[in-house]
This record gives C-alpha cells, sequence and structure tokens, in this order.
C-alpha cells in the first residue's frame, strides 16, 4: 500500500493496468463514498433518464406493473410532446416572463450586493455595520410561505396595510391580486429584498479579504475614493462577481419556484400571463392530470436550456477572461 | 481629500457626512427586511372584529391573545407539526452532514484513483438536472417515497454544492501528514475520517449543517408534492396548506360550504399570523448566532479548485 506512493503524494504509475494498480486504500475510500455516490445515482442521474419520459406516450399497461415496465411498454411519439408545449399557447409567454424575470433579477440583486457591499465596507462604525448586516440577512432565512403571509398582510384588498394607508390619503382601494401590472415590479422588489443580505455578504466577504496595503499604497499615490474603488476593490471582487454571473446565467429558464407561486396567491387567474413561468407551470401540471409525457417535454426543454445557457457563459468568460471561467 | 482621510484614523475612510448616509441607508434597507415580522405579530394579537372592521393597524386598536389561546387549545395539531419540523430538521440533518463529508472527504484524497470520474460525477449535476418531473417521478413512482417521512428527507439529503465546500475544506486545512501518520498506525480510512478528520472540521460541519438544517425547516415544496397524509404535515406544510384550503374556497364559493361552515371551519386571519409567528420565532432568534457560519460557507464555496 505505502510503496507505491511518494511522499509528496502523487503516484508512480508503473504502467501496470488501472485494476492493479487498485490498493486497499482506493477500496476503503469507495466503500465511504458508497452511500454518497448511491444518492447522486439515484437522485441526480436517475431523473436525467426522464428525457425518456418526454419522448414516449406514457400509458398504464395492463398487468399492474411498475412505473418503468409501463414506461418501457408504452409507444414512442417522436418529438410529438415537444410539438405540442412548443405550439401551445403558454410556451412563448412562459419563454418570456420566465427570461425577462431572470434578466431584471440578476442585474438588480448584482448592482444592489455590489453596491451595498461597497457601501457597508467603507462605513466607519463597523458595529453598526454588522448590525445591518444581520438585519438584511433575516429574509434570507424565511421561506416563501412565510414571505407570502407578510406580502399577504401587506396587500389584501380588504383589510391590508397598504389599502389601509391609501384609503386613509383619500385614495381607492387597489385590488393587488387582481391587478397583473403591479406583478413585475412585487416580485422584481420581493426578490431583490430576500437575496440584498445575502448578496452584499458575499462580496463585503470578498472586500474585506483585500490586502489594506494596497489602500495605503493607493491613497500615498494620491487615489481618489472612486479612484481606489474601480482600480482596487472592483478587481478584487470580480472572480466572484463571474462566478455568480455564470451561475446566474444557468438558472436564466428556472425561476425561484416560491415566489411565482406562493406570493402572487398560487397563480390565479387574473395574474397567470404576468407571473407564469416554466416551474408554475410545470408544477400545475404535475397537480393537474395533463398526459405526463407533455409535462416532460417542458420540465425536459427547460434541463437543457439551462445547461446550454451555463455552458455558453461560461464560453464568453473564458474567451473574455480565461482565468475566471469555472469550468 | 487625500489630506483630509490623513488625519484620520486609518487612510481608507469616508467623510463623517457620507458616513451618516450610509448609516440612514442601511436603516432604511434593514427596517425594511425586519418591519414585516411586526405586521404579521400585530395582526395576531389583535382582536378579530377589530381586524374586520378597522382593517390591520400596525398598533392593535383592540388587543387580544385569543389566537394564541386558540393554537393552545389546538395544540394537538400544533406540536404534531412542529414534531413533525423538527424530526425531518434533525434527521436529515444528520444525513446530510454523512453524506457530504464522507464524499468530500473521498473526493478531497488526491490518491484516490476514481477521483476524476467523482469529480465529474459531482460537478454535472451542477450545470444539469433532470428536471422537477424527472426528480417527482422518481421519488414518486420509482421509489414510492409519497407520504412517508423519507420524501421529505431524501431528496434535499445532498448537494454538490455542500459536497465542493467540505471538499475545499478537507483539501485546504487538514494537513496530509495527520492522514499519512494515521496511516501508517493502521487506521483505515473510514475511521481517518470519522475519528480524525471529523473531529478537527467543526466549522465546515457547522456550516454545512446549518444549510440544511435551514433547508430544511423552511421546506414546504417537497411536502407540497408527495405528502397528502395530515400526520406528516410540518409546520411549512400546514401553514400552506391553510392558506391553500382558504384560496380554494375563496375561488369557489359555492363549492358545497355556505358562508356559515366557511367561516367556522377556517381559522381566523389572527390564527393563521399566529402560526407564522411561531414558525419565525425560532429562525429570528437563532439565525444571527449562525450567521457567520454561512458567510464562512458562501465564502468556502467560492473559491475554486
Amino acid at each position: 500500500m505505502g510503496n507505491r506512493k511518494t511522499s509528496d503524494g502523487g503516484r508512480i504509475n508503473s504502467g501496470k493496468p488501472w485494476w492493479k494498480r487498485w490498493s486497499r486504500d482506493d477500496t476503503e475510500l469507495f466503500l465511504l463514498s458508497l452511500p454518497t455516490l448511491i444518492w447522486f445515482l439515484i437522485f441526480s442521474y436517475l431523473p436525467m433518464f426522464g428525457i425518456i419520459i418526454a419522448f414516449k406516450n406514457y400509458r398504464l399497461q395492463p398487468g399492474g406493473h411498475g412505473f418503468i415496465y409501463n414506461l418501457l411498454h408504452s409507444e414512442w411519439a417522436g418529438f410529438g410532446n415537444f410539438n405540442y408545449f412548443f405550439t401551445s399557447n403558454s410556451f412563448t409567454m412562459l419563454l418570456r416572463n420566465t427570461i425577462l424575470y431572470n434578466i431584471a433579477f440578476i442585474i438588480i440583486s448584482a448592482s444592489v450586493a455590489v453596491g451595498g457591499a461597497l457601501m457597508l465596507s467603507s462605513m466607519r462604525n463597523k458595529r453598526g455595520s454588522k448590525v445591518y448586516q444581520t438585519m438584511m440577512f433575516l429574509p434570507y432565512f424565511m421561506s416563501w410561505v412565510v414571505i407570502s403571509y407578510f406580502v399577504y398582510a401587506l396587500l389584501t384588498p380588504e383589510r391590508g396595510y397598504i389599502n389601509g394607508i391609501i384609503t386613509k390619503l383619500g385614495g381607492e382601494r387597489i385590488m393587488w391580486y387582481q391587478e397583473p401590472k403591479y406583478w413585475p415590479f412585487i416580485l422584481i422588489f420581493l426578490n431583490t429584498w430576500k437575496g440584498m443580505g445575502y448578496g452584499m455578504v458575499l462580496y463585503l466577504a470578498s472586500i474585506t479579504g483585500i490586502d489594506p496595503s494596497l489602500y495605503e499604497a493607493a491613497v500615498m499615490d494620491g487615489a481618489t475614493k472612486s479612484q481606489q474603488a474601480k482600480h482596487i476593490t472592483l478587481p478584487a471582487i470580480k472572480p466572484v462577481f463571474i462566478m455568480m454571473l455564470i451561475l446566474d446565467c444557468g438558472k436564466i429558464f428556472n425561476s425561484d419556484f416560491g415566489l411565482f407561486y406562493q406570493v402572487t396567491g398560487r397563480v390565479p387567474a387574473s395574474l397567470y400571463t404576468t407571473v407564469s413561468t416554466f416551474d408554475t407551470y410545470i408544477y400545475a401540471a404535475i397537480q393537474s392530470s395533463s398526459p405526463i409525457g407533455q409535462t416532460a417535454a417542458a420540465s425536459f426543454f427547460q434541463a437543457i436550456c439551462s445547461c446550454g445557457t451555463i455552458l455558453f457563459a461560461n464560453w464568453v468568460v473564458s474567451k473574455l477572461d480565461n482565468e475566471n471561467r469555472i469550468i | 481629500m487625500a489630506k483630509q482621510e490623513e488625519s484620520g484614523q486609518s487612510l481608507n475612510q469616508i467623510k463623517k457626512s457620507t458616513n451618516v448616509v450610509f448609516n440612514i441607508v442601511f436603516l432604511i434597507l434593514g427596517v425594511m427586511c425586519v418591519i414585516p415580522l411586526l405586521f404579521v405579530f400585530s395582526i395576531s394579537i389583535t382582536e378579530e372584529e377589530a381586524l374586520r372592521t378597522n382593517g390591520y393597524q400596525l398598533i392593535p386598536s383592540v388587543f387580544s391573545g385569543s389566537a394564541y389561546k386558540f393554537l393552545w387549545n389546538e395544540r394537538g395539531m400544533i406540536l404534531r407539526a412542529a414534531f413533525m419540523s423538527i424530526l425531518v430538521t434533525i434527521v436529515g440533518t444528520l444525513i446530510a452532514i454523512a453524506l457530504d463529508t464522507s464524499m468530500g472527504y473521498v473526493v478531497s484524497r488526491r490518491n484516490f484513483r476514481l477521483k476524476k470520474l467523482y469529480t465529474w460525477l459531482i460537478f454535472i449535476p451542477m450545470v444539469f438536472n433532470g428536471g422537477m418531473l424527472a426528480s417527482y417521478v422518481v421519488v414518486n413512482n420509482i421509489l414510492g417515497l409519497s407520504n412517508t417521512i423519507w420524501a421529505l428527507i431524501l431528496p434535499l439529503a445532498c448537494s454538490s454544492f455542500s459536497v465542493t465546500i467540505c471538499r475545499t475544506f478537507f483539501r485546504t486545512t487538514v494537513p496530509d501528514s495527520i492522514i499519512e501518520s494515521a496511516k501508517i498506525d493502521g487506521a483505515g480510512q473510514f475511521r481517518i475520517w470519522s475519528q480524525i478528520v471529523m473531529p478537527i472540521s467543526k466549522p465546515v460541519i457547522a456550516t454545512i449543517g446549518m444549510f440544511a438544517a435551514f433547508g430544511y425547516w423552511n421546506d414546504w415544496f417537497q411536502a407540497s408534492l408527495y405528502i397528502q397524509d395530515k400526520n406528516l404535515q410540518t409546520l411549512q406544510s400546514l401553514l400552506n396548506n391553510i392558506q391553500k384550503n382558504i384560496e380554494y374556497i375563496a375561488n369557489n364559493p359555492y363549492g358545497g360550504l355556505s358562508l356559515q361552515q366557511y367561516k367556522s371551519s377556517m381559522p381566523t386571519e389572527s390564527v393563521r399570523m399566529a402560526i407564522a409567528i411561531v414558525i419565525i420565532v425560532p429562525i429570528a432568534c437563532t439565525y444571527p448566532f449562525f450567521q457567520k457560519y454561512f458567510i464562512s460557507g458562501l465564502t468556502i464555496g467560492s473559491v475554486k479548485e
């Protein structure tokens, strides 16, 4: 076991085939990793074969067999399920909503997080800055179900706080849950609100890691505050920024399901075209009795697009600045 | 400007007036993040009749503890849900820690023969997944876990993200020499992991444990997909189901119930808000202490290989 390893931990390649180089150590490590390996195979890799469902007309076969038997014996549908999804009335609406919301979320959240982190890092009262961070971190720990109660308290038409203020000022009550025009702003606001503490702290952590002597040298050379930010702070947070950006791009076809589903009050008909995304569509399809193949096609389309965008974003970054790519 | 700053304590400091502006901005943002709790709390301690006539008010016009009294009388339901929430959180977090750290340790070993394969195995789910429907089919149709506690625990028990955090931590902070000398003393890898690596890795265990615990405590989505059995409801799914029923009845006014029946069957608004408070309080009281572990997780997680 020990004789094949050099002191620096590298292996001596003895030219033997790999199974002869397999040591007791490898066996033990393999066994140790086995539970997690099985978890990954079942919960991450098995669903990837869900692609088959999208190409089948799933039907229960006579004889009370299991799901896989039924699936394999159902007839092939070719691209029929995908065609159905692409030509349905909802498709363009879902695509537009999902992408536009995500672009707005990415731009606004990133600017708030970077801006907030720059401001927090330059504050004179460090204790105060800690208190603000803690306060702003709270929404991150709340589930969307709980937040939907917050929103309900504010917006419910009869009693809500906001309509209370509006009527006190002599205005008309607004039926929030039936007026699509407000919801893009409400959703963008809530998304920013929930994530800003997390984002600011993430960037703040990389700002505090900067060597203070860099700033001292800059001040000696007469650099202004904004020059310091531009030439020291922003370059220092660039790797984290780009990594977050690539990961966010990978989520551009996904949506934070709870935000769109819980907060709007389970996507009421009046808001359907404004707040529906791929996830709410797929969830509704799972809950209803629509054919599983069509739902699978929608779900699979979403997964493929996510994978495509993350690889594309990574490719773009690797062209611009090879050091910061994540893959 | 540079001169002005040199006279301050540190070279790198903003003007006093700017500092005041920043303080005001963050005070507003901070209050915006915390005040919804107060909104919900004051509804929960307002008399139902006053809510009907005056609407919600930050300072209740008529105080009433009846919502909490109601919860106390119905404590069977609340306590059962709370028990489920706690059970799922504890069991899930323990399983998550075991799965994440064992795999993280294995891929952190430079000599492991399958290391490359495993690195890809863990990386691929970060960029590609089978989607919501396929996961549902696996849990519901293939594993048949619906209406068991495992449907709440297993799907969330591991993630590429937390395995990567563990891998990075073990690789950067656990010295190879400790492991090598344990091996020379005849310890197997399982013993090295459980008795040497784990005890010196408390920070990373705390970090991924916190992520897992908050994930389980806040989860309502798995429950809404897989759990119909009322005995298996967690607090979050209880809250979710109440809201679902209310919206169902509101959207189907002729759905068989008269207004009177509807009113008597549904918890009042103050009771619903009181349940929300019951869920929020444990988190609101504990997260300031755990916050630092989250932050360290975020920073470890964002370090590349």
